[in-house]
Protein backbone atom coordinates (compact mmCIF):
# COMPACT_ATOMS: atom_id res chain seq x y z
CA UNK A 1 0.00 0.00 0.00
CA UNK A 2 1.58 3.34 -1.27
CA UNK A 3 0.75 6.19 0.98
CA UNK A 4 1.02 8.63 -1.62
CA UNK A 5 3.42 11.97 -1.41
CA UNK A 6 3.29 14.55 -4.09
CA UNK A 7 6.70 14.81 -4.24
CA UNK A 8 7.12 11.36 -5.26
CA UNK A 9 8.76 10.88 -8.39
CA UNK A 10 8.95 7.32 -8.81
CA UNK A 11 5.04 7.48 -10.45
CA UNK A 12 4.62 8.01 -14.30
CA UNK A 13 3.61 11.61 -15.30
CA UNK A 14 0.13 10.94 -16.04
CA UNK A 15 -0.70 9.58 -12.92
CA UNK A 16 1.11 12.38 -11.14
CA UNK A 17 -0.89 14.62 -12.69
CA UNK A 18 -4.49 12.87 -11.75
CA UNK A 19 -2.79 13.15 -8.24
CA UNK A 20 -2.75 16.94 -8.74
CA UNK A 21 -5.58 17.08 -9.90
CA UNK A 22 -7.27 15.59 -6.84
CA UNK A 23 -5.20 17.84 -4.56
CA UNK A 24 -7.83 20.28 -5.28
CA UNK A 25 -10.65 17.97 -4.38
CA UNK A 26 -11.59 19.05 -0.74
CA UNK A 27 -13.41 17.28 1.55
CA UNK A 28 -16.90 19.52 2.18
CA UNK A 29 -16.34 19.05 5.69
CA UNK A 30 -13.37 20.85 6.41
CA UNK A 31 -12.56 22.33 2.92
CA UNK A 32 -8.63 23.42 3.90
CA UNK A 33 -8.08 20.15 3.45
CA UNK A 34 -7.67 18.09 0.41
CA UNK A 35 -8.57 14.39 -0.12
CA UNK A 36 -4.72 13.53 -0.55
CA UNK A 37 -4.00 15.41 2.39
CA UNK A 38 -6.81 13.27 4.25
CA UNK A 39 -5.21 10.27 2.84
CA UNK A 40 -8.11 8.91 1.60
CA UNK A 41 -7.08 8.19 -1.63
CA UNK A 42 -5.43 4.89 -1.99
CA UNK A 43 -5.02 4.22 -5.69
CA UNK A 44 -5.04 5.36 -9.03
CA UNK A 45 -5.40 3.35 -12.00
CA UNK A 46 -5.02 4.89 -15.41
CA UNK A 47 -5.99 3.28 -18.88
CA UNK A 48 -5.56 6.01 -21.66
CA UNK A 49 -7.87 8.63 -20.39
CA UNK A 50 -10.22 5.97 -18.24
CA UNK A 51 -9.55 6.83 -14.83
CA UNK A 52 -10.45 4.39 -11.92
CA UNK A 53 -9.38 6.12 -8.34
CA UNK A 54 -9.48 3.77 -5.06
CA UNK A 55 -10.55 5.37 -1.89
CA UNK A 56 -11.45 4.01 1.37
CA UNK A 57 -13.70 6.32 4.00
CA UNK A 58 -12.44 8.11 6.78
CA UNK A 59 -15.64 6.64 8.92
CA UNK A 60 -18.00 3.62 8.48
CA UNK A 61 -20.76 6.90 8.06
CA UNK A 62 -18.64 10.20 7.14
CA UNK A 63 -21.84 11.81 4.93
CA UNK A 64 -19.03 13.88 3.37
CA UNK A 65 -17.97 10.76 1.35
CA UNK A 66 -20.79 10.58 -0.99
CA UNK A 67 -20.17 14.00 -2.28
CA UNK A 68 -16.33 13.31 -2.20
CA UNK A 69 -16.69 10.64 -4.53
CA UNK A 70 -18.86 12.75 -6.86
CA UNK A 71 -16.29 15.81 -6.60
CA UNK A 72 -13.45 13.52 -7.36
CA UNK A 73 -15.58 12.41 -10.77
CA UNK A 74 -16.63 16.24 -11.62
CA UNK A 75 -12.51 17.16 -11.36
CA UNK A 76 -11.72 14.20 -13.20
CA UNK A 77 -14.48 14.41 -16.01
CA UNK A 78 -13.50 18.48 -15.99
CA UNK A 79 -10.68 17.71 -17.11
CA UNK A 80 -10.92 15.90 -20.52
CA UNK A 81 -10.64 12.22 -18.20
CA UNK A 82 -13.20 9.36 -18.69
CA UNK A 83 -14.93 7.02 -17.84
CA UNK A 84 -14.23 7.47 -14.56
CA UNK A 85 -15.12 5.23 -12.07
CA UNK A 86 -14.28 5.27 -8.13
CA UNK A 87 -14.07 2.12 -6.14
CA UNK A 88 -14.50 2.37 -2.13
CA UNK A 89 -12.28 -0.26 -0.15
CA UNK A 90 -12.56 -1.14 3.59
CA UNK A 91 -9.22 -2.98 4.29
CA UNK A 92 -6.70 -1.57 5.81
CA UNK A 93 -8.76 0.84 7.34
CA UNK A 94 -7.94 4.44 7.49
CA UNK A 95 -5.99 5.88 10.63
CA UNK A 96 -5.47 9.26 10.88
CA UNK A 97 -1.78 8.12 10.04
CA UNK A 98 -2.76 8.49 6.96
CA UNK A 99 -3.22 12.45 6.98
CA UNK A 100 0.04 14.51 5.51
CA UNK A 101 2.00 16.66 7.28
CA UNK A 102 1.29 19.28 4.95
CA UNK A 103 -2.94 18.19 5.81
CA UNK A 104 -1.62 18.34 9.62
CA UNK A 105 -0.27 21.82 9.27
CA UNK A 106 -3.03 23.55 7.32
CA UNK A 107 -5.59 21.80 9.78
CA UNK A 108 -3.81 23.67 12.63
CA UNK A 109 -3.67 27.15 10.44
CA UNK A 110 -7.24 26.85 10.21
CA UNK A 111 -7.99 26.37 14.25
CA UNK A 112 -8.25 22.66 14.34
CA UNK A 113 -6.21 20.63 16.11
CA UNK A 114 -4.32 18.28 13.94
CA UNK A 115 -4.48 14.23 15.43
CA UNK A 116 -1.79 13.30 17.43
CA UNK A 117 0.33 10.17 16.40
CA UNK A 118 -1.11 7.62 16.85
CA UNK A 119 -2.69 5.36 20.07
CA UNK A 120 -2.58 8.01 22.64
CA UNK A 121 -6.34 9.02 22.60
CA UNK A 122 -7.43 5.41 21.93
CA UNK A 123 -7.23 3.42 24.96
CA UNK A 124 -10.39 1.41 26.44
CA UNK A 125 -9.88 2.56 29.87
CA UNK A 126 -13.01 4.94 31.59
CA UNK A 127 -11.89 8.17 32.20
CA UNK A 128 -8.41 8.24 30.82
CA UNK A 129 -7.32 11.30 29.66
CA UNK A 130 -3.72 11.28 29.64
CA UNK A 131 -2.65 12.54 26.28
CA UNK A 132 -2.47 16.22 25.41
CA UNK A 133 -3.97 18.23 22.94
CA UNK A 134 -2.04 21.87 21.94
CA UNK A 135 -4.11 24.49 21.64
CA UNK A 136 -4.38 25.84 17.73
CA UNK A 137 -4.91 29.42 18.39
CA UNK A 138 -2.47 30.18 21.53
CA UNK A 139 -0.35 26.72 21.39
CA UNK A 140 -1.10 26.25 24.83
CA UNK A 141 -1.00 22.23 26.31
CA UNK A 142 -3.26 23.38 29.01
CA UNK A 143 -6.65 22.32 27.70
CA UNK A 144 -9.33 20.24 28.59
CA UNK A 145 -11.76 18.03 26.50
CA UNK A 146 -15.34 19.10 26.35
CA UNK A 147 -16.83 16.59 24.31
CA UNK A 148 -15.59 13.36 23.04
CA UNK A 149 -17.70 13.56 19.83
CA UNK A 150 -17.71 17.33 18.03
CA UNK A 151 -19.55 18.98 15.34
CA UNK A 152 -18.54 15.87 13.23
CA UNK A 153 -17.66 12.19 13.85
CA UNK A 154 -14.03 12.70 13.29
CA UNK A 155 -13.54 15.51 15.71
CA UNK A 156 -13.94 16.03 19.72
CA UNK A 157 -15.07 19.22 21.15
CA UNK A 158 -12.24 21.18 23.64
CA UNK A 159 -11.17 24.34 25.25
CA UNK A 160 -8.39 26.02 26.16
CA UNK A 161 -7.71 26.79 29.81
CA UNK A 162 -5.34 29.44 28.98
CA UNK A 163 -6.63 31.75 26.23
CA UNK A 164 -10.32 30.50 27.09
CA UNK A 165 -11.24 29.53 23.07
CA UNK A 166 -13.01 26.42 22.67
CA UNK A 167 -11.29 24.44 19.59
CA UNK A 168 -12.25 21.33 17.54
CA UNK A 169 -9.54 18.49 17.42
CA UNK A 170 -9.27 16.04 14.56
CA UNK A 171 -9.57 13.14 16.94
CA UNK A 172 -6.55 10.50 16.48
CA UNK A 173 -8.32 7.35 14.65
CA UNK B 1 -24.55 -21.15 2.75
CA UNK B 2 -25.57 -18.58 0.54
CA UNK B 3 -28.94 -17.81 2.05
CA UNK B 4 -27.66 -17.94 5.80
CA UNK B 5 -24.98 -15.35 4.00
CA UNK B 6 -27.77 -13.26 3.58
CA UNK B 7 -29.52 -13.38 6.54
CA UNK B 8 -26.18 -13.35 8.28
CA UNK B 9 -25.54 -9.62 6.94
CA UNK B 10 -28.72 -8.45 7.34
CA UNK B 11 -29.03 -9.95 11.24
CA UNK B 12 -25.66 -7.63 11.53
CA UNK B 13 -27.40 -4.83 9.34
CA UNK B 14 -30.23 -4.82 11.20
CA UNK B 15 -28.74 -4.54 14.58
CA UNK B 16 -26.87 -1.31 13.33
CA UNK B 17 -29.56 0.75 11.29
CA UNK B 18 -32.14 -0.18 14.47
CA UNK B 19 -29.97 0.75 17.45
CA UNK B 20 -28.85 3.46 14.89
CA UNK B 21 -32.01 4.77 14.63
CA UNK B 22 -32.96 4.47 17.99
CA UNK B 23 -30.47 6.81 18.80
CA UNK B 24 -31.32 9.38 16.06
CA UNK B 25 -34.39 9.70 17.85
CA UNK B 26 -32.19 11.85 20.31
CA UNK B 27 -31.39 14.61 18.28
CA UNK B 28 -32.79 17.73 19.43
CA UNK B 29 -33.70 15.99 22.08
CA UNK B 30 -30.11 15.34 24.25
CA UNK B 31 -29.92 16.66 28.06
CA UNK B 32 -27.22 18.29 26.99
CA UNK B 33 -25.69 19.56 23.49
CA UNK B 34 -22.64 17.64 23.77
CA UNK B 35 -24.31 14.96 24.34
CA UNK B 36 -27.21 15.20 22.02
CA UNK B 37 -23.84 15.53 19.50
CA UNK B 38 -22.66 12.34 20.76
CA UNK B 39 -25.08 10.43 20.69
CA UNK B 40 -26.22 11.51 17.24
CA UNK B 41 -22.65 10.80 16.21
CA UNK B 42 -23.18 7.20 17.47
CA UNK B 43 -25.75 6.68 15.47
CA UNK B 44 -23.68 7.92 12.08
CA UNK B 45 -21.41 5.51 13.18
CA UNK B 46 -24.00 2.52 13.13
CA UNK B 47 -26.18 3.30 10.35
CA UNK B 48 -22.81 4.21 8.04
CA UNK B 49 -21.99 0.42 9.76
CA UNK B 50 -25.42 -0.61 8.70
CA UNK B 51 -25.21 0.90 4.92
CA UNK B 52 -21.95 -1.28 4.27
CA UNK B 53 -23.14 -4.39 5.55
CA UNK B 54 -26.73 -3.73 3.43
CA UNK B 55 -24.47 -3.31 0.47
CA UNK B 56 -23.06 -6.28 0.39
CA UNK B 57 -26.20 -8.21 1.87
CA UNK B 58 -27.72 -6.90 -1.71
CA UNK B 59 -24.45 -8.27 -3.47
CA UNK B 60 -25.48 -11.30 -2.09
CA UNK B 61 -28.62 -11.47 -2.80
CA UNK B 62 -28.36 -10.34 -6.50
CA UNK B 63 -25.48 -13.12 -7.05
CA UNK B 64 -27.54 -15.73 -5.78
CA UNK B 65 -31.59 -14.52 -6.42
CA UNK B 66 -32.72 -17.97 -6.37
CA UNK B 67 -31.85 -18.89 -2.82
CA UNK B 68 -32.47 -15.59 -1.35
CA UNK B 69 -35.61 -14.23 -3.20
CA UNK B 70 -37.57 -16.70 -1.20
CA UNK B 71 -36.69 -15.24 2.63
CA UNK B 72 -38.38 -12.20 1.67
CA UNK B 73 -42.44 -11.85 1.12
CA UNK B 74 -42.99 -8.17 1.71
CA UNK B 75 -44.43 -7.02 -1.81
CA UNK B 76 -43.47 -3.80 -2.26
CA UNK B 77 -39.79 -5.47 -1.78
CA UNK B 78 -40.78 -8.13 -4.37
CA UNK B 79 -42.06 -5.51 -6.54
CA UNK B 80 -38.43 -4.18 -6.91
CA UNK B 81 -37.32 -4.26 -10.82
CA UNK B 82 -33.95 -5.29 -11.58
CA UNK B 83 -31.41 -5.63 -8.85
CA UNK B 84 -32.28 -4.73 -5.31
CA UNK B 85 -29.75 -2.04 -2.91
CA UNK B 86 -28.98 -1.00 0.04
CA UNK B 87 -32.25 1.46 0.38
CA UNK B 88 -35.03 -1.64 -0.78
CA UNK B 89 -33.43 -3.58 2.03
CA UNK B 90 -33.59 -0.78 5.01
CA UNK B 91 -37.24 0.64 3.96
CA UNK B 92 -39.16 -2.39 2.17
CA UNK B 93 -39.03 -5.07 4.70
CA UNK B 94 -41.81 -5.94 7.14
CA UNK B 95 -41.03 -6.48 10.31
CA UNK B 96 -40.82 -10.40 10.44
CA UNK B 97 -38.18 -9.58 8.33
CA UNK B 98 -35.95 -8.22 10.20
CA UNK B 99 -33.32 -10.12 12.23
CA UNK B 100 -31.88 -7.52 14.44
CA UNK B 101 -31.89 -8.10 18.70
CA UNK B 102 -34.68 -6.98 20.54
CA UNK B 103 -32.69 -5.37 22.71
CA UNK B 104 -31.73 -3.08 19.85
CA UNK B 105 -35.67 -1.87 19.12
CA UNK B 106 -36.39 -1.24 22.72
CA UNK B 107 -37.79 2.06 23.16
CA UNK B 108 -35.42 4.80 24.31
CA UNK B 109 -36.91 5.77 27.47
CA UNK B 110 -34.84 7.74 29.64
CA UNK B 111 -30.97 9.02 29.40
CA UNK B 112 -30.23 6.10 31.56
CA UNK B 113 -32.20 3.51 29.56
CA UNK B 114 -30.52 4.31 26.24
CA UNK B 115 -27.38 4.89 28.19
CA UNK B 116 -27.96 0.84 29.43
CA UNK B 117 -28.81 -0.69 25.82
CA UNK B 118 -25.77 1.42 24.02
CA UNK B 119 -23.48 -0.16 26.59
CA UNK B 120 -24.26 -3.63 26.11
CA UNK B 121 -24.78 -3.34 22.22
CA UNK B 122 -21.83 -1.74 22.29
CA UNK B 123 -19.89 -4.22 24.50
CA UNK B 124 -21.00 -6.73 21.87
CA UNK B 125 -20.19 -5.28 19.49
CA UNK B 126 -16.70 -4.85 19.84
CA UNK B 127 -16.63 -8.82 21.20
CA UNK B 128 -18.72 -9.63 17.65
CA UNK B 129 -16.51 -7.41 15.18
CA UNK B 130 -12.98 -8.51 17.04
CA UNK B 131 -14.07 -12.04 16.16
CA UNK B 132 -15.07 -11.57 12.68
CA UNK B 133 -11.40 -9.94 11.72
CA UNK B 134 -10.87 -13.50 11.35
CA UNK B 135 -13.60 -14.39 9.26
CA UNK B 136 -12.96 -16.46 6.15
CA UNK B 137 -15.69 -14.01 4.40
CA UNK B 138 -13.27 -10.83 3.41
CA UNK B 139 -15.82 -8.58 3.07
CA UNK B 140 -16.97 -9.27 6.48
CA UNK B 141 -13.97 -8.90 8.10
CA UNK B 142 -12.90 -5.71 6.17
CA UNK B 143 -16.44 -4.29 7.35
CA UNK B 144 -15.79 -5.62 10.81
CA UNK B 145 -12.07 -4.16 10.61
CA UNK B 146 -13.88 -0.48 9.71
CA UNK B 147 -16.47 -0.80 12.60
CA UNK B 148 -14.03 -1.76 15.65
CA UNK B 149 -12.37 1.68 15.58
CA UNK B 150 -15.60 3.40 15.81
CA UNK B 151 -17.45 0.40 18.31
CA UNK B 152 -14.09 1.35 20.92
CA UNK B 153 -15.16 5.07 21.16
CA UNK B 154 -18.78 3.77 22.03
CA UNK B 155 -17.93 1.17 25.00
CA UNK B 156 -15.87 3.90 26.32
CA UNK B 157 -18.56 6.65 25.89
CA UNK B 158 -21.37 4.36 27.55
CA UNK B 159 -19.42 2.77 30.02
CA UNK B 160 -18.68 6.13 31.69
CA UNK B 161 -21.96 6.95 31.49
CA UNK B 162 -23.35 3.74 32.72
CA UNK B 163 -20.43 4.95 35.53
CA UNK B 164 -21.34 8.05 36.01
CA UNK B 165 -25.17 7.55 36.53
CA UNK B 166 -24.68 4.52 38.53
CA UNK B 167 -22.55 5.71 40.97
CA UNK B 168 -24.48 9.30 40.67
CA UNK B 169 -26.97 10.21 43.11
CA UNK B 170 -29.84 8.24 44.30
CA UNK B 171 -32.26 9.83 41.75
CA UNK B 172 -29.43 8.48 38.68
CA UNK B 173 -28.64 5.24 40.31
CA UNK B 174 -32.33 4.42 40.84
CA UNK B 175 -33.01 5.10 36.97
CA UNK B 176 -29.90 2.72 36.01
CA UNK B 177 -31.73 0.31 38.37
CA UNK B 178 -34.70 0.87 36.43
CA UNK B 179 -33.31 0.43 33.33
CA UNK B 180 -31.55 -2.91 34.00
CA UNK B 181 -34.73 -3.99 35.14
CA UNK B 182 -36.32 -3.54 31.58
CA UNK B 183 -33.41 -4.89 29.37
CA UNK B 184 -31.46 -7.07 30.99
CA UNK B 185 -34.25 -10.02 29.76
CA UNK B 186 -33.22 -8.71 26.15
CA UNK B 187 -29.43 -9.75 26.98
CA UNK B 188 -29.41 -13.44 27.00
CA UNK B 189 -30.59 -13.67 23.15
CA UNK B 190 -26.91 -11.96 22.09
CA UNK B 191 -25.38 -15.21 22.60
CA UNK B 192 -28.52 -17.57 21.41
CA UNK B 193 -27.22 -18.77 17.37
CA UNK B 194 -29.66 -19.00 15.18
CA UNK B 195 -29.85 -21.31 12.48
CA UNK B 196 -27.62 -19.52 10.31
CA UNK B 197 -25.22 -18.77 12.39
CA UNK B 198 -24.58 -21.96 13.55
CA UNK B 199 -23.95 -22.97 10.01
CA UNK B 200 -21.67 -19.75 9.36
CA UNK B 201 -19.75 -20.18 12.54
CA UNK B 202 -18.78 -23.82 11.11
CA UNK B 203 -17.48 -22.61 8.28
CA UNK B 204 -14.85 -19.82 10.15
CA UNK B 205 -17.29 -17.39 8.73
CA UNK B 206 -19.44 -15.86 11.50
CA UNK B 207 -18.64 -15.80 15.34
CA UNK B 208 -18.92 -18.26 17.30
CA UNK B 209 -21.40 -16.70 20.14
CA UNK B 210 -20.84 -19.12 22.76
CA UNK B 211 -16.75 -17.77 23.37
CA UNK B 212 -17.84 -13.95 23.47
CA UNK B 213 -20.07 -14.62 26.28
CA UNK B 214 -17.98 -14.87 29.36
CA UNK B 215 -15.94 -11.54 27.97
CA UNK B 216 -18.98 -9.86 28.06
CA UNK B 217 -20.05 -10.53 30.88
CA UNK B 218 -17.14 -9.84 32.60
CA UNK B 219 -16.93 -6.36 30.74
CA UNK B 220 -20.52 -5.95 32.18
CA UNK B 221 -19.21 -7.35 35.69
CA UNK B 222 -16.01 -4.81 35.72
CA UNK B 223 -18.44 -1.68 34.81
CA UNK B 224 -21.13 -2.77 37.02
CA UNK B 225 -18.53 -2.82 40.17
CA UNK B 226 -17.68 0.54 39.34
CA UNK B 227 -21.19 1.92 38.77
CA UNK B 228 -22.77 0.34 42.04
CA UNK B 229 -24.85 -2.19 39.98
CA UNK B 230 -25.83 -5.57 40.26
CA UNK B 231 -25.77 -8.29 37.77
CA UNK B 232 -29.49 -9.69 38.19
CA UNK B 233 -30.25 -13.24 38.91
CA UNK B 234 -30.73 -15.85 36.74
CA UNK B 235 -34.16 -15.62 35.03
CA UNK B 236 -36.47 -15.78 32.02
CA UNK B 237 -34.89 -14.57 29.13
CA UNK B 238 -36.88 -12.95 26.23
CA UNK B 239 -35.40 -14.26 22.63
CA UNK B 240 -36.82 -13.97 18.60
CA UNK B 241 -35.36 -10.97 16.68
CA UNK B 242 -32.66 -12.81 15.23
CA UNK B 243 -35.60 -15.14 13.14
CA UNK B 244 -38.03 -11.99 12.63
CA UNK B 245 -39.99 -12.28 15.96
CA UNK B 246 -40.18 -9.43 17.23
CA UNK B 247 -41.57 -7.11 20.35
CA UNK B 248 -44.32 -4.78 19.29
CA UNK B 249 -42.04 -1.79 19.32
CA UNK B 250 -40.12 -2.65 16.05
CA UNK B 251 -43.52 -2.07 13.88
CA UNK B 252 -43.93 1.66 14.88
CA UNK B 253 -40.50 2.50 14.51
CA UNK B 254 -40.56 0.72 10.99
CA UNK B 255 -43.85 2.65 10.13
CA UNK B 256 -41.76 5.82 10.93
CA UNK B 257 -38.61 5.16 9.47
CA UNK B 258 -40.08 4.04 6.25
CA UNK B 259 -43.12 5.68 5.78
CA UNK B 260 -41.62 7.97 3.11
CA UNK B 261 -40.45 5.46 0.56
CA UNK B 262 -43.78 3.39 1.42
CA UNK B 263 -46.22 6.23 0.87
CA UNK B 264 -43.99 7.84 -2.35
CA UNK B 265 -42.05 5.14 -3.89
CA UNK B 266 -38.12 5.78 -5.12
CA UNK B 267 -38.55 9.41 -3.52
CA UNK B 268 -35.26 11.44 -3.32
CA UNK B 269 -33.83 14.17 -2.08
Amino acid sequence: MVNYNLNNTNIPDEEAKVWQLLDEVSDPEVPILSVIDLGIVREINIQDKAVEVVITPTYSGCPAMDVITMQIKMQLLGHGYGPVTTRTILSPAWTTEWMTQAGKDKLKAYGIAPPNPKQQVCTPEYFQREESVQCPHCHSYHTTMISEFGSTACKSLYRCLDCQEPFDYFKCH
Amino acid sequence: MNSSLFLYTLHLADNALITGHRNSEWTGHGPVLEQDIAISNIALDLIGQARNLYQYSARIFNDNISDCKRLISSPAFLAVIGDIDEDDLAYLRDTNEYYNLLLAEQTNGDWAKTILRQFFFSVYQQLLYGNLLKSKDAHLSAIAEKALKEVNYHVRWSGEWVIRLGDGTAESNRRMVEALDNLWMYSGELFLSSPYENELATEGIAADLETLKDTWLNKIQETFDKANLQIPPPGWMQQGGKTGKHTEHLGFLLAEMQFLQRAYPNSEW
